[in-house]
């Protein structure tokens, strides 16, 4: 009998399965469940993306692209951010497109991670920082940021996060799960932190196009002195609904983004080819679309939100992705027994905070990735079971 | 008027007030005037229900027709189309560009009562010199919605 144990690499078998995975289960065990629980647009992939990767197909666009992605791809991607976000990339040196914007996170972090480096991940924030920053070799180091900040990452406690050992920052905004942005003023006072380090910021900002308010996303590199130190990275899952395309890019100074393309050049060869020449679609003619979809989404925040509020629980305003984080620390629960209950009474499936990291305990993720007449019959059910808990709470104590 | 609550209401006829203001950020009493004020200048004209009648036992039959007309001086096709317009049988009444004029769908329980009323009424109609009767086999979407289209759209209950 083989010792699996003994085979499988130490590193990899250090990494935890996500530590709600109970949940999970039972939640894909269960029937007729209302969900808000998916990280991922309900729109479709708008058809002119579609009908222009069937063109592709059709024409028999299907070998391997250049590594570093179709040229006029990158060129439309580096028209795009300079459009949006104020970043300048020379396409031919600057771009890479990858397979999603998860590719380009691993890239990114093994690219810059010599053994024992820090990587600084601010939390709660999606899954996958600290995993892949152990897969490199790196020692993660989590900053916890806090409701009262709404989530932002403060230059106080960048400071004290860094030691001599700091590689790199990652900068996961705006945020899944706490919908948390970084607004222009604070990302001067982060890159008044960094200014003068040799710290890489690893800026993913894969929900930018998703920002509600007057002020549309900003991106780190387009603040003063931080473009030579960050790599940027987005892709097209969540602004254009392409989730299953499995396509990103990240753009970053031609030293660093050499170095992430030998990686992805022996890992993975080139992007997929029908996703690429959709993508080059999606750029060229969705802004409206886009902004459409945004506009749905922003009804749908404000109404969960609010939805939240008179429910009686404390809900921060999400300014960006697509989820609220409303606070389940009143019910005197955990985030996980609070969602194991509420799936069990009342059929609706929301994420525990826990799942996003310590700080995510006594919240829930709430995605509004549905219609409205889904989300207002799955509020109305947690409405129910908030009051179910009440009266139960009330019952005790007077026994 | 507010195209906003308009887009929310062509979505979802049923969204209460209460909804509506939360989801644009307005105050109720502004969404309630609002809508009242659209209702009273004809922009909202009725709040109907997407039914798939294909589902219910006894299922209407309807159609969709093509009538050539012959337009009157000063009137144009308004006098016709306002007269199609008055039988309760017919479902939406549409002045075209190209081969034909008005595009009338009717609705009956039978086949035979959609025949009946294209012959009897519609084609003897002063003005009206053809019609063109196809009946409707199977709707696939109406009002926007997907009759066939299944609720599962494969995002799963859950991920991070």
């Amino acid at each position: 009998m083989i010792d699996y144990g003994k085979v499988l690499s130490d590193v990899v078998q250090d990494i935890k399965p996500s530590g709600i995975r109970r949940f999970f289960d039972i939640a894909a065990s269960m029937d007729d469940v209302i969900s808000l629980g998916v990280g991922e647009p309900d729109f479709r992939t708008p058809w002119q993306v579609r009908s222009a990767g069937i063109r592709s197909l059709e024409r028999a666009n299907t070998r391997y692209t250049s590594n570093l992605g179709l040229e006029a791809l990158r060129r439309e991607i580096s028209e795009y951010v300079r459009r949006k976000y104020s970043a300048k990339y020379e396409p031919l040196s600057e771009v890479l497109v990858t397979v999603g914007g998860s590719e380009a996170i691993d890239l990114a972090i093994r690219a810059v991670t010599n053994p024992g480096d820090e990587i600084i991940i601010p939390e709660p924030s999606y899954v996958c920082y600290e995993p892949m920053t152990k897969l490199a070799g790196g020692v993660p180091v989590i900053i916890n940021t806090k409701a009262e900040n709404n989530f932002k990452l403060t230059p106080e406690e960048l400071s004290e996060a860094i030691t001599e050992k700091t590689k790199a920052l990652i900068l996961p905004y705006p945020t899944n799960p706490t919908g948390a942005i970084m607004e222009k003023g604070d990302l001067e006072k982060i890159a008044e932190v960094l200014r003068d380090t040799n710290i890489i910021v690893i800026s993913d900002e894969i929900y930018a196009e998703l920002t509600f308010g007057e002020h549309r996303h900003v991106s780190v590199a387009s603040i003063p002195g931080m473009w030579e130190r960050t790599i940027l990275i987005n892709g097209f899952s969540k602004a254009f609904s392409m989730t299953g395309w499995r396509l990103g890019y990240a753009c970053g100074p031609k030293p660093l983004l050499t170095q992430l393309m030998k990686i992805h050049q022996y890992a993975i060869m080139c992007a997929p080819t029908t996703s690429q020449y959709a993508a080059i679609e999606a750029l060229r003619s969705c802004d409206e679309v886009v902004s459409d979809m945004r506009e749905e989404y922003d009804a749908r925040r404000r109404l969960t939100v609010d939805g939240f509020r008179k429910m009686g629980l404390e809900c921060p305003e999400p300014k960006g992705a697509f989820y609220a984080f409303p606070s389940i620390k009143s019910t005197g629960l955990s985030s996980e027994e609070f969602c194991e209950e509420l799936l069990y009474r009342k059929k609706v499936a929301v994420v525990p905070g826990c799942a996003f990291g310590e700080s995510g305990e006594g919240h829930i993720r709430v995605s509004y990735c549905y219609s409205i007449m889904h989300i207002e019959e799955a509020l109305r059910r947690i409405g129910e079971f908030l009051d179910e808990l009440r009266a139960e709470k009330t019952t005790q104590k007077a026994k | 008027m507010n195209i906003k609550i308009l887009k929310l209401l062509e979505n979802n006829a049923r969204m209460s007030p209460e909804s509506i203001a939360a989801a644009l950020g307005m105050e109720l009493g502004e969404v309630v005037s609002e809508i009242s004020e659209m209702e009273r200048v004809g922009i909202i004209r009725g709040y109907k229900g997407v039914i798939d009648w294909e589902k219910v036992d006894g299922a209407a039959v309807s159609a969709i027709i093509e009538l050539k007309v012959v337009p009157k001086a000063q009137l144009g096709f308004e006098e016709v189309a306002e007269m199609i317009s008055r039988y309760p049988e017919v479902e939406s009444v549409s002045l075209m560009s190209g081969a034909c004029d008005l595009i009338v769908t009717v609705k009956g329980t039978t086949f035979r009562d959609v025949s009946a009323f294209v012959a009897k009424e519609l084609a003897v109609i002063d003005g009206v010199t053809s019609t063109a009767t196809q009946f409707i086999m199977r709707r696939y979407k109406e009002f926007g919605v997907e009759l066939t289209s299944t609720e599962d759209d494969g995002r799963g209950k859950i991920s991070l």
